[in-house]
């Protein structure tokens, strides 16, 4: 923890920018920009404030950035980023990209995801990560360059396949399962949360309408008129403290979210495991489909019905010199096989090891941080509980007065 | 202080004033100031080969000497509360006669013979009773006496007798005939007060009422809502170790403010609601009753127009005239008297029901706060004995 970048720069992404360009195809578009401020925490133990740097990204930057670390270390759960679009919305809440909470809170979401990688062990010493954070102009064609997009198109091939594995590794198989639940049980959490976030703005904004009629009536009472004039006004209060109650949700809604795409990003560790299993599992069977047929050309046995025994037999057979040729010819490529075997195997070895590492630490980050989003959400719900009480008691003592 | 006594005799479940409040049940320490008690219960249904219907038990306590026996134990059907409520509007036409529940309930969902429906309708006749029972006028009306004590048979034979329809809607027809001029032209300022009074209140209680359904429709769906989302936090605490009593713990705290909520809702619908539909009925009452007094004066003003060319034929007519002056006087004061007394009742009612709601909500967040304080309790003790643990080596 002590080489991670997180401890020695501070990162922010301080500021939002609506901005228009031209886009590849030369037509206007509308973006946001986001200002990422930088600076070297060291020199701060000396008394000296160092400078700032700052260089503005747009979201699509960031999502080249993440691509480029998903398909480098595959063997990492890569922390995500903030939804692309606005999801799991409740009637108040815009879907709007533009609306301008939806980019005050995508902009704490993608401060979050710098913050996440820059404290990574293994992703916070990649130079790209660190260019991206200090190297504003080349900083795309530098990643062109590192050619990670050939692996990119064929692990999104991958991701996507179906195909069946032998023998599989049960602790992935275990984890992948987990991750599939996790998703399913959060996406289910957060839709049932937008809903109980409707009902409850419907229940706090109808008494908002007490307050005019109270106030209506007050104008023909004598002795009633007071009381219900300041009851009227502690209903105005009630109806209009929702606001602030759920928009301080949806950052406890947007701590999950993130997790819910944590599941994603684990379940990708585990397909890419499964994956080089299955080549691995692939490359020992023709390994041994190869062995097997030398064997049968160097004893004259066939043991197995295959095409070319069948059309020789018909046709004739070969000629010992023909023989020869082919066993040679498959020698070497056994040879070759077993070469690549002996590194795919250690490949795995090594994938399983440094894969599991990080599996451990997101487990142990994972459990930390939804204990802690669980009891930031019981803080909410008992902030809004000493309101309740404050606005009724107020409410009570003037309706007793009437 | 008598209007308190008047106050104190609705249903024990309705509290009333706040300083009757605290006396609740200190007024029945004073008996001497009630010698009448009724209450309205036991619902049976009856079913004929006409017809089914329910009936009700009225069951009378008195020491009044008026009444043969000091208890009453009899069975009346809505018709019956309908008969008396005509006949007291009859003898009494300027005074409020208290509102009686409406025949079919036209909104919501309940059904005719529901228990719901039942039991409504019943505390509605209930307080019925009790709001004659304290009218210091009402309480002694004869047809009122016979309502609680005679039996089926007596009171049926009873009902047979009087004015017939026909006369009844005589004088209505003569009475819409002398409004459809007067009334208006002489009619002394603090009627008109009371007209206007009684326009905007019933606009704004008609408002309320629809607000006091909204927000019953709001908390209603709300706790729908809540109700799926506690078992997600159990169903997501099956896959996990570390995190899974924290997760259950929100669970359980959310089925509690969702089973708070429902008892909220309950609290609306069982005061506020019925409150609010009483005091619309009562609106319509008292427009009817503002309008009957037009009348009465009408008839005085018309005649007295009538007469005005005619200068020889005035002494003949005095002594009408006359009668007519003193029955407009009677009805003035009558109403004046249960107009004050109407408003003071209103407001001890909305005083008390509006409390009641502000206490509704109390004990939801206080009841709420209890249950998430407890958990974070749990969960800070958790992260303590973590913490400890960590350090050790």
């Amino acid at each position: 923890m002590e080489d991670c970048l997180a401890k020695k720069m501070e990162i922010t992404v301080s500021e939002a920018e609506k901005r228009t360009g031209r886009n590849a195809m030369n037509m206007q578009e509308t973006y946001t920009a986001y200002l990422i401020e930088t600076r070297a925490v060291e020199s701060q133990s000396e008394g000296q404030c160092a400078p700032v740097d700052s260089l503005w990204r747009r979201y699509s930057e960031f999502e080249l950035l993440r691509n480029y670390l998903s398909v480098t270390y595959p063997h990492i759960v890569v922390p995500p980023l903030p939804e692309k679009r606005a999801d799991f919305v409740w009637h108040k809440l815009s879907a709007d990209n533009m609306d301008p909470d939806f980019v005050e809170r995508r902009r704490i979401g993608l401060e979050n995801f710098l913050l996440r990688v820059a404290s990574h062990p293994v992703l916070c010493q990649d130079k790209i990560f660190y260019s991206f954070l200090t190297q504003e102009g080349g900083w795309k064609e530098m990643v062109n360059e590192t050619g990670f997009q050939l692996k990119a198109d064929s692990r999104l091939k991958a991701l996507n396949a179906t195909f069946r594995v032998k023998n599989p590794d049960k602790r992935f198989t275990e984890l992948k399962h987990y991750s599939d639940e996790l998703q399913s049980v959060i996406s289910h959490l957060l839709r049932v949360r937008a809903r109980v976030a409707d009902r409850l703005y419907g229940v706090y904004k109808v008494h908002g309408n007490y307050g005019r009629v109270f106030s209506e009536w007050s104008a023909i009472e004598k002795e009633m008129g007071d009381g219900l004039q300041s009851a009227g006004h502690h209903m105005d209060v009630y109806a209009a403290s929702i606001d602030d109650i759920l928009e301080e949700e949806e950052h406890y809604a947007d701590q999950l979210k993130e997790y819910l795409f944590y599941a994603e990003a684990l379940r990708a560790v585990c397909r890419k495991h499964e994956l080089m299993q299955y080549d691995l599992e692939m490359a020992a069977q023709d390994l041994t489909s190869k062995k097997q047929q030398c064997e049968e050309l160097a004893t004259g046995t066939v043991r197995t019905f295959s095409l070319k025994g069948m059309t020789s037999k018909l046709f004739g057979q070969e000629t010992p010199e023909q023989r020869e040729a082919k066993i040679k010819v498959l020698e070497e490529q056994i040879q070759e096989g077993e070469e690549q075997l002996k590194s795919k195997n250690l490949e795995g070895r090594d994938f399983v090891k440094s894969a599991w590492a990080d599996i451990e630490r997101f487990k142990d980050q994972k459990n930390r941080d939804l204990k802690e989003a669980l009891i930031s959400y019981a803080v909410m719900q008992i902030s809004m509980c000493k309101k309740g009480i404050q606005v009724w008691t107020n409410a009570k003592e003037c309706f007793s007065k009437m | 202080n008598t209007s308190l006594a008047e106050v104190n005799s609705f249903s024990p479940s309705v509290p009333i004033s706040p300083s009757s409040m605290i006396n609740q049940y200190k007024f029945e320490d004073e008996p001497e100031l009630r010698d009448l008690f009724i209450t309205v219960d036991d619902p049976e249904s009856h079913i004929t080969a006409i017809e089914t219907f329910i009936t009700y038990r009225v069951f009378t306590k008195t020491s009044r000497g008026e009444f043969d026996s000091s208890e009453y134990k009899v069975r009346r059907r809505y018709q019956d509360f309908l008969w008396l409520k005509s006949k007291l509007e009859e003898a009494h036409p300027t005074l409020i006669i208290p509102p009686l529940p409406e025949k079919f309930i036209m909104k919501g969902m309940v059904e005719r013979f529901s228990d719901e429906f039942i039991e409504t309708r019943r505390k509605a006749l209930h307080k019925f009773l009790n709001r004659i029972a304290d009218h210091p006028t009402l309480t002694f009306n004869e047809d009122f006496k016979i309502f609680l004590t005679a039996q089926a048979w007596e009171l049926s034979s009873h009902k047979k007798q009087g004015p017939g329809l026909l006369s009844r809607m005589g004088q209505t027809v003569r009475a819409v005939a002398s409004s459809v001029r007067g009334g208006v032209k002489n009619r002394p300022e603090m009627f008109t007060e009371m007209n206007d009074y009684m326009e905007t209140f019933s606009q704004k209680i008609n408002v309320l009422d629809k607000i006091a359904h909204r927000t019953y429709k709001e908390e209603r769906e709300y706790f729908n809502e809540m109700k799926e989302y506690g078992p997600i936090h159990t169903l997501w605490s099956a896959s996990e170790e570390d995190i899974a009593d924290s997760l259950k713990g929100v669970a359980s705290c959310i089925d509690k403010c969702c089973k708070a909520t429902e008892k909220r809702m309950a609290g609306l619908s069982e005061n506020l609601l019925p409150i609010l539909h009483e005091y619309i009925l009562y609106s319509e009452i008292l427009m009817g009753v503002l309008k009957r007094r037009d009348q009465i004066q009408g008839e005085l003003d018309s005649k007295v127009d009538a007469l005005a060319n005619r200068k020889t034929e005035k002494d003949l007519f005095s002594e009408e005239i006359g009668k007519l002056e003193d029955k407009v006087e009677s009805a003035n004061n009558a109403l004046k008297a249960d107009w004050d007394r109407w408003k003071q009742n209103m407001q001890c009612d909305m005083r008390s029901t509006f409390t009641n709601v502000a206490e509704n909500n109390l004990h939801y967040y206080e009841e709420c706060l209890a249950t998430w304080e407890s958990f974070l309790a749990s969960q800070t003790v958790d992260l303590r004995v973590e913490e400890d643990s960590e350090d050790r080596p």
